[in-house]
């Protein structure tokens, strides 16, 4: 118990760095691949505290992060596809180029 | 007569007969083909107007009460139960709905050309929702109905109407959508502030009739949305803008509905509901004073304004404007004559616009053009046509011994003594009337026959002629012999009067019970 | 004898004919034959009625109308009006005016109209016309009289444009409906007042109510009379609603002759007489009628000296005699005012018939050698006379009764109006003005029909060489009726002889149950002796001045035919543009409401204002918000993760403090 409770604090942390890479990651590149592995590790940053938390609050913590890992799979079997889609249609993953909901 | 319907139960089914018949008759129209999509709604709203006239005889002329009332309960936890019932005031306005229904369909016979099924559906959709407006007796079913009627004719205009149908169409239903919706914010608050008082909650008419004096310091905030609603609905000036378009794109039949019995939805509105809520409030000088100025400025305005239309359909369009315009001071002219002089005037307008109407689609389908100027001398070429044309003409400027002139003499006679100054202002409006329907008239069929075009239409067929032939014996007979219409009326107009009465402490008891079930 | 409760068949009668003759019309086939007999036919069986009916009031006593209860029409509350017809002393006069004088207009149509197109639909017009005027002066209350009041007007204006492809003659037609709807307003009015004051709309009712519940001379019966007299000057063609009637000439001339010299136009005097309580009871209104009847009386005679159509010169004649009628009713000599609207209905529409009759063979000649002359510009006439004898002789007769040369019909209802207005002066001095300009407008009555005679029948013919071969007599279906009118234009005064030639003023004493109530507050004491032998010497003298200088002032100068004659200069011109009154009316009522109404309400305040500012401001609004916020919407995934980032920031931040 008190192992895993002095871990908490780096394993926080690591999770919020990872987080906030990925949410740089998400701000500044322009790549679409790249952005969804970003939004992958921001998704796995929060798995992280999840089961870091979990020390202290009991199993729920732990079976939120395979929730979260299905959904994540789900998005990534959608989110490929559509990124798919818009390279055929597009010939390129430059968000740039991708505004079709510009109002 | 009454013997007979009672032995069929008449009285304890007709009014769900009268709502449902015409929801069933959607099924086999559009089910069925195309081509037998207006045969069958001709059908139905034969049927139902038939069924229907058996209320005249159902009804007890002698009673001025809400009768053939049925009562189920539909939604108990909040109050609200599936419930209607007619008086005089709902009878007449029933038979005309039905009485136009056959007549609008028969009339969109050669109109009509593309999705029949579709048409026809809506109409009796349309019916449906008109009927139940009338007879409804729980709020919330009316404004049910209300927004029933609503969902058809925007489809009716914006599918079947003119070049300019979409932006008709919208306006239409934005205006009296947001009418509509002031008007449920009232609904709810005052069954609200009515459940506060009297610990049950109820959407009843005549629960609500009964203690809408609980709303205290609300009424006038109450009065003014259910007013507003009911201003956009008949139209009133200045909320009378919608009217012109949507009647220019409509097609005949939405015209003739629309103008016809859709118009005093807003007037019954204000009889029904507005007014015998919350008298104090609405019979108020200074509320009645800007109803009777706004009134009598919807006479003359839209007198003159009629006359500088170049469009027949506008020029009919903003003649009822005029023509409402009398309702209102009728109504708040607050004696039985003026009152039973709106009522005339609300049948009697909806039969002589209705034909008015009629007939401009009847040319229309024949010409094209709904523009005065590319007539002129067509009454050498379509004799009867000009005939029937003129006699409708003449009704709805209120010629004496046609059906105009009893509504509009017993208004102005009935609010002479309360608004002097008012009555004769709007008095001038039989002059404008003349004015501007006579110069159509002159424009349109008489004159030098100068355009090629116009010289071969051809004349009315039998079915034009069949389908006109009710609406001119109702402009004569009710010209000549309104009073069997009006003694249906009178007991609901007193009663009223009764509920109405500024003077009286306490009115609605004064009054007795609104309803009565049938034993 | 025919008991007064079947007087509504002298109404359904016509009503019948109307039916038939309008059936008739609708077939493509004419049937002129069965045209011909319906159409007069149910005329005489209503004159038939009528003499019944009058006979049947001979034998009962006077005071007592006889009230014709139909079926109930309005009721609600306290009002109740029946479909109701009156049968008195009056509505029986009249009855007998509007059928006598109509069964022989019809006659006359046979010939005139017959070869018309439009035949059928003529007479049943014409039917339908003598309906509505029946009901008018039978309705036992006040919006049964309105119903034949408007009725007539729209009967009016259906004939007015009944060669409805010429755009003047639609427009004549509806001008005259427009002007009388102005009038009608006025007769709503009194009848809203009327209700309010006295509870009731029934003639008699409201003679019994009127002089218990209103201030005599009150401000209220002032009222009420003016809205009804406003009413009478838009039907009877008076000061300042009279100048449809000129043009409602363009109609049939038989129409002219019925609906606007014999009966319709007539209506406002009946209709004072029949409330004439209630003008007995309000001497100012008194004072503005007889005083718009007397300046309505000589305006329109000066406006007649010069015009050249020879309807139009009858039509200004009609109006100038109207108003003699009013300045009689005005006076409060009721009956006087019924007496010379009976001799006026014989005389002007014998004059009319005879104008037909002249325009009848004028027209025949010109078609004849397919000239397009005015078949109704005097100036194109001339020495008629040779070529139409009887007409001649019958409209001279009719030209001396209606100057007042004695012993014509005309003489004596004319005489008697300027006797009351003189006599009238004893209590209000202005009545002398009233009296003054009666006497002239009797001097121009007789200058201008001697004129008119003059220039049609004397002096040499104008109308062509060709044409003039073709000039012929009516037939006998034309002439007969002519003939009728001639005699009773002639000796019509016998119904109401005064004294000084040993009558006993029979009209007056007839009328005497209906005119009682007014009496009992205005009376007038007609001048007996001296001063009255003067008043007759001085009318008659005038009548035969104005004839001699009518006559010499037009056959002592060339006249030129319409074609060559120069424009006017100066006052003619004046008076033959009618004092430019039409012009005037256009520019100050009729352009400003139609600017007012296309330019002002309709674009300005209609699309511009209501719909252009308000409806689709608001639509505008609500559009312009919603792009407002679209522009945020740039489809940057990058852009919107910022933002929710910054709004999640904001968020947590809110939590968290």
């Amino acid at each position: 118990m008190t192992d895993g409770m002095a871990l908490l604090g780096p394993a926080l942390g690591l999770s919020a760095i990872l987080f906030s890479i990925g949410v740089a990651g998400v701000l500044l590149r322009r790549n679409v691949i790249v952005l969804f592995v970003c939004i992958e590790l921001m998704l796995n940053a929060v798995n992280l505290s999840f089961v870091a938390l979990a020390q202290l609050h009991g199993a729920s913590g732990q079976v939120m992060v395979f929730f979260v890992m299905t959904v994540a799979a789900a998005e990534a079997a959608v989110g490929l596809a559509i990124i798919l889609a818009i390279f055929r249609h597009h010939q390129s993953v430059d968000l740039q180029n991708i505004n079709l909901l510009r109002g | 007569m009454t013997a007979f319907l009672d032995s069929i139960g008449y009285g304890q089914w007709i009014l769900h007969a009268l709502v449902v018949l015409p929801l069933l008759g959607v099924v086999p129209v559009l089910l069925g083909p195309e081509a037998s999509a207006k045969r069958t709604a001709l059908l139905v709203t034969s049927l139902e107007l038939i069924l229907s006239l058996g209320l005249w005889w159902a009804l007890d002329p002698g009673r001025g009460t809400l009768q053939l009332v049925s009562n189920t309960p539909w939604i108990p936890g909040w109050g609200i139960s599936y419930r209607v019932g007619i008086d005089g005031i709902s009878l007449v306005m029933v038979l005309l709905t039905t009485l136009l229904m056959p007549i609008s369909v028969l009339g969109s016979w050669r109109y009509i050309t593309r999705q029949e099924r579709g048409f026809y559906a809506l109409m009796l959709a349309l019916l449906t929702g008109l009927v139940g407006v009338f007879i409804a007796l729980d709020l919330f079913v009316f404004y049910i109905f209300f927004e029933i009627m609503l969902i058809p004719m925007y489809f009716i205009i914006g599918i079947w109407g003119g070049p300019n149908r979409l932006y008709a169409a919208i306006k239409f239903f934005i205006y009296t959508m947001a009418g509509s919706l002031l008007m449920l914010v009232a609904i709810v608050v005052l069954v609200w502030r009515v459940q506060a008082v009297t610990g049950y909650l109820s959407f009843s008419y005549d629960h609500l009739l009964t203690n809408a004096g609980a709303v205290g310091p609300l009424a006038p905030w109450l009065f003014a949305a259910f007013a507003v609603a009911f201003a956009i609905k008949v139209p009133i000036f200045p909320f009378h803008t919608w009217l012109p378009d949507a009647h220019v794109e409509a097609p005949t039949a939405g015209s003739v509905l629309l103008a016809a019995v859709m118009l005093k939805i807003g007037t019954y509105g204000f009889l029904r509901f507005a007014v015998p809520f919350f008298p104090q409030v609405a019979l108020s000088p200074t509320v009645s004073r800007i109803v009777v100025v706004l009134a009598v400025i919807g006479i003359v305005y839209g007198a003159l304004v009629a006359m500088v239309q170049p469009d027949i359909k506008k020029l009919v369009a903003y003649s009822s404007v005029s023509h409402l315009g009398f309702v209102m001071l009728g109504i708040w002219g607050g004696t039985v004559q003026s009152v039973q002089g709106s009522l005339m005037i609300m049948i009697s307008h909806g039969i002589s616009t209705g034909a008015l109407f009629l007939l401009i689609g009847m040319i229309y389908e024949r010409r094209h053009t709904r523009e005065i100027a590319d007539y002129g001398g067509i009454a050498r070429v379509v004799p009867v046509f000009s005939l029937i044309f003129t006699v409708v003409v003449l009704s709805s400027i209120g010629l004496p011994g046609l059906n105009g002139f009893v509504g509009e003499f017993l208004v102005l006679l009935g609010s002479f003594s309360a608004y002097p100054l008012a009555t004769v202002i709007a008095t001038t409006g039989v002059i404008f009337a003349a004015a501007y329907l006579l110069w159509a008239l002159q424009r349109m069929i008489y004159n030098r026959l100068d355009k090629p075009e116009n010289e071969r239409l051809s004349d009315l067929n039998g079915r034009e002629l069949a389908l006109m032939t009710p609406l001119l014996i109702g402009i004569v007979w009710l010209g000549l012999y309104p009073e069997p219409v009006l003694r249906r009326m009178e007991p609901a107009t007193r009663r009223y009067l009764q509920l109405t009465q500024p003077g009286a402490a306490a009115p609605v008891a004064a009054a007795g019970p609104t309803i009565e079930v049938r034993p | 004898m025919i008991a007064s409760r079947w007087v509504w068949l002298a109404v359904a009668l016509p009503l019948a004919g109307f039916l038939v003759n309008g059936a008739l019309a609708l077939r493509r086939a004419p049937a002129t034959r069965a045209v011909s007999i319906v159409g007069p036919g149910v005329l005489l069986a209503a004159f038939a009625v009528s003499i019944g009916v009058f006979a049947g009031l001979l034998g009962r006593p006077p005071h007592e109308p006889h009230i014709v209860t139909l079926w109930p029409w309005m009721t609600a509350g306290a009002l109740r009006i029946d479909l109701a017809f009156q049968v008195d002393q009056l509505s029986a006069v009249m009855l007998l005016v509007v059928t006598g004088v109509g069964s022989l207009i019809h006659l006359f149509s046979v010939g005139y109209m017959r070869e018309d197109p439009g035949y059928a639909r003529y007479f049943a017009y014409l039917n339908l016309f003598v309906v509505f005027m029946l009901v008018l002066v039978l309705g036992a209350n006040f919006p049964v009289l309105f119903i034949g009041w408007e009725g007539v007007g729209l009967c009016s204006y259906l004939l007015i444009g009944f060669w409805f492809t010429e755009e003047a003659n639609a427009n004549a037609g509806k001008k005259a409906f427009i002007m009388n709807r102005i009038g009608d307003f006025g007769v709503l009015v009194a009848m809203f007042f009327l209700w309010r004051e006295l509870g009731t709309l029934n003639f008699a009712e409201i003679a019994a109510r009127a002089p218990g519940a209103l201030e005599q001379g009150g401000t209220i019966v002032t009222l009420i009379t003016l809205f009804i007299f406003l009413g009478c000057t838009g039907k009877s063609a008076q000061i300042p609603l009279y100048t449809w009637l000129p043009d409602a000439m363009a109609g049939p001339t038989p129409v002219s002759a019925l609906i606007h010299a014999a009966t319709m136009v007539t209506a406002g005097v009946y209709l004072v007489v029949r409330t004439n309580v209630l003008f007995a009871m309000a001497p100012l209104s008194s004072a503005v009628v007889a005083g718009i009847g007397a300046l309505t009386a000589i305006f329109a005679a000066t406006i007649a000296l010069r015009q050249y159509d020879i309807k139009k010169v009858l039509a200004y004649s009609t109006v100038s005699q109207l108003g003699y009628m009013f300045l009689a009713v005005g006076s409060a000599a009721f009956a006087g005012g019924i007496f010379h609207l009976a001799t006026h209905a014989f005389f002007k529409a014998l004059l009319f018939l005879g104008a037909g009759s002249v325009i009848h063979a004028m027209h025949h000649a010109y078609h004849a050698t397919h000239s397009h002359e005015d078949a109704q510009d005097m100036r194109n006439m001339g020495g008629l006379r040779e070529h139409m004898p009887v007409t001649f002789w019958l409209m001279a007769i009719a030209t001396l009764a209606i100057a007042g040369i004695p012993p014509l019909s005309g003489f004596f209802s004319k005489d008697e109006i300027l006797a009351s207005a003189f006599a009238r002066g004893a209590e209000m001095p202005i009545y002398y003005v009233y009296y003054a300009l009666g006497v002239l407008a009797a001097l121009l009555t007789a200058f201008y029909m001697a004129r008119l005679m003059t220039m049609t029948f004397l002096g040499p013919n104008r109308t062509g060489d060709e044409e003039r071969r073709h000039l012929h007599e009516a037939p006998w279906i034309m002439t007969g009726p002519l003939l009728v009118l001639g005699i009773l234009s002639a000796i019509g005064g016998v119904i109401n002889l005064p004294a000084f030639v040993g009558g006993r003023h029979a009209l007056e004493s007839w009328l005497e149950p209906v005119t009682a109530a007014g009496a009992a507050f205005a009376r007038v004491e007609l001048p007996h002796g001296t001063t009255e032998l003067l008043l007759v010497g001085g009318a008659v003298l005038v009548g035969v001045v104005g004839l001699v200088l009518g006559y010499r002032a037009t056959l002592g100068r060339r006249v030129a035919t319409a074609r060559e004659a120069p424009e006017e200069a100066g006052l003619a011109r004046v008076l033959n543009r009618k004092y430019y009154v039409d012009e005037i009316y256009d520019a100050a009522v009729v352009r400003p409401v139609v600017w007012l109404s296309r330019v002002v309400l309709w674009k300005g305040v209609d699309q511009g204002l209501v719909d252009g500012a308000a409806v689709n401001g608001t639509a505008k609004l609500s559009r312009g918000l919603g792009w407002l916020g679209s522009r945020v919407q740039t489809g940057q995934v990058g852009l919107y993760v910022v933002l929710f980032l910054v709004g999640a920031l904001w968020i947590l931040r809110a939590v968290i403090r």
